[in-house]
């Protein structure tokens, strides 16, 4: 659950910068006690969230397999070996980045705009408000291996309901959404917006509903119809939640996994096959960790540099206005 | 200034335009926007319902091109299938499953609240510094910790077995920002008095402060449940053997050994649903509160 943004407020800042601790000089608790309470959590962030950081980075410099004792120093060569288009493992490597760069591209507008129509439609108030809201939660809660094992047989090329009901309205009924590109994008991308429609949906609920209904009383004053209500007041004050939902969506269509593993298996001929896949595969099964965790520090650049972009990118429309 | 200083007559309102007054207009508005409301509702669960009517057909019903959507006949066979496999112990992945997420949140709530606790109220030597690293990792894609965990988790013997899904996990800093959000909402008065009255830190900390964090310690402990419960990548490489799967893990390798055998998948799909939706439908509230609070103030 790495969903969150990190905004310290300026109350923090005060209390971290300077002001010396407890004025009266009579703290109730001895110096050691805040470690007493920090240290389990420190020892766990330590363990699994510090030391993997630099043990991955140090992991990656090697050409390093679990089972085999010698793990010789091989530099930048695990990374040299992703960019060398002649190599086994960079043409391999950058095929499963354009997966997971091609998923991201398509799936992250729809994330982006459904859920914020549901949770505008969702915003009026009428009866039975909650019990739609938490229809369109529900299957976040299932987790991806329901939710693959479902839509596996659901897409089924040949005796699958949805090839069945396209059939009925009149539509190509013999699509092979599991083993055809571009179908099984889009049966991949169908699939996650079903599946996570309502956690944004959610965190743009939450949002809306932090906008003053006076802004919107103002503009109807001024005349403003109810695009321009949505252009201007709306969208500016769903802005921060806005920042949030776009990078963690982000984030969590570069890190697909289980919808590609379950209802694709990467077919055809491993196009489907996500860069965390190929990770996993490479690192975990064949256990060549080395060029595992090459990768895994590649993808994650170009993830951390999307994101920078995206920061970019909102901090210039706040600019302009 | 001359034709079009002419005062027109009010131009007749837009809600009367269809010969019905305006509240019956909103009526018929209102009573249309619930209908496209319950019949999109429904359309999007009827993929659930699809599976829980599939689990109890036979094979070859399950496998027909013609979806039915009441089975006929109606068996549980598959149930008895599943539940009888040897080779998959759904039981028994439903039993880690429910051990490991249950394990998983004690120790995420009694490791991440003391912490978050601790910097919210608490002056120490290295406190920003803490809470900088912990905020610096939420930017750090989690994909580079996968195959250094794997190894420091294979050092500590733990693959294989349940620790290695319940331990590791605890340590994302989500739980300790959340926590520390809702420590900074509170008021100190409380804790002042109870020092004057003579508590110290740990006393103040169980006695005053965690009976007023229960919403926050149930948000985050179902989240951190739901989270353990779903989770996907990491037991299906770090768990091997039959017996020590949960219900994810299992099912994927479920799926390959019945590759077509739709209603077995179903049924299998239906048992690692229904605990979960149970959860689901009781504490709905805290569950998408805490989602939304996590996007809003995190």
């Amino acid at each position: 659950m790495q969903r969150l943004t990190a905004r310290p407020s300026a109350t923090d800042k005060e209390r971290s910068r300077g002001r010396r601790p407890a004025p009266t000089g009579s703290r109730s608790y001895r110096w050691w006690t805040p470690y007493v309470f920090t240290a389990p959590y420190l020892a766990l962030f330590v363990t699994f969230v510090v030391a993997p950081i630099g043990y991955g980075l140090w992991i990656s410099l090697h050409n390093w397999d679990i089972n085999v004792p010698a793990k010789p120093f091989v530099g930048l060569g695990n990374y040299q070996e992703l960019f060398d288009a002649g190599s086994v493992e960079g043409p391999r490597f950058w095929r499963a980045m354009r997966a997971t760069g091609v998923f991201t591209a398509l799936s992250v507008p729809f994330l982006l705009v459904v859920p914020l129509l549901v949770a505008l439609l969702m915003n009026g108030k009428f009866r039975g408000r909650n019990l739609y809201r938490a229809v369109y939660f529900a299957p976040y809660v299932l987790g991806v291996a329901v939710v693959g094992l479902l839509w596996r047989f659901l897409l089924d090329g040949n005796i699958g309901m949805v090839n069945h009901y396209l059939g009925v309205i009149g539509l190509p009924d013999d699509i092979q959404w599991t083993t055809d590109t571009p179908a099984a994008w889009w049966a991949l991308v169908g699939v996650t917006v079903w599946w996570t429609l309502g956690f944004n949906a959610v965190i743009y609920l939450a949002g809306l509903q932090d906008i003053p209904a006076e802004l919107y009383e103002a503009a109807k004053m001024d005349g403003a119809g109810p695009w321009q209500r949505f252009r201007n007041v709306t969208l500016p004050g769903l802005r921060p939640v806005l920042l949030f939902v776009v990078n963690s969506t982000l984030l969590a269509s570069a890190n697909m996994f289980g919808q590609s593993y379950l209802i694709t298996n990467g077919a055809p001929a491993d196009q489907t096959k996500t860069a965390i896949f190929l990770i996993a595969e490479t690192g975990l099964r064949r256990f060549e960790m080395g060029s595992a965790s090459a990768m895994s520090f590649v993808l994650a650049a170009a993830l951390m540099a999307t994101s920078a972009l995206v920061f970019r990118l909102f901090r210039e429309r706040q600019e302009e206005r | 200034m001359t034709q079009t200083d002419v005062r027109k007559p009010a131009p007749p309102t837009r809600t009367t335009a269809g010969g019905l007054d305006p509240v019956a207009r909103r009526r018929l508005r209102r009573s249309l926007l619930h209908l496209i409301l319950a019949v999109v509702a429904a359309l999007y669960l009827s993929p659930l319902l699809y599976m829980l009517v599939t689990s109890f057909k036979t094979g070859a019903d399950a496998g027909s091109v013609d979806p039915q959507w009441i089975p006929s006949p109606a068996t549980l066979e598959a149930y008895r299938t599943v539940l009888g496999a040897d080779d998959s112990p759904v039981l028994q992945w439903l039993f880690n499953s429910v051990l490991a997420a249950a394990a998983h949140t004690l120790l995420v709530l009694a490791t991440a609240t003391p912490a978050a606790y601790a910097l919210a109220r608490l002056q120490f030597r290295g406190r920003s510094l803490l809470f900088t690293a912990v905020v610096a990792t939420l930017f750090v894609p989690p994909m580079v910790l996968l195959i250094p965990n794997f190894l420091i988790v294979n050092e500590l013997a733990w693959v294989d077995s349940l620790p290695a899904v319940i331990v590791p996990g605890a340590a994302s800093a989500f739980g300790v920002f959340f926590m520390r959000q809702f420590f900074l909402t509170l008021p100190k008065d409380l804790e002042e008095a109870a020092e004057i009255d003579g508590c110290n830190r740990w006393q103040i900390f169980v006695r005053v402060v965690l009976p007023l964090t229960k919403p926050a310690l149930a948000t985050l402990g179902l989240l951190a449940f739901l989270a353990n419960w779903n989770d996907f990548l990491w037991p299906l490489y770090v768990l091997l053997s039959p017996e020590t799967l949960t219900l994810p893990a299992g099912l994927a390798n479920f799926q390959s050994a019945n590759n077509i055998h739709y209603e077995l998948l179903m049924t299998g799909a239906v048992i690692a649903s229904v605990p979960v939706l149970l959860l689901y439908v009781v504490a709905q509230r805290w569950v998408i509160e805490g989602v939304s609070r996590s996007g809003v103030k995190g």
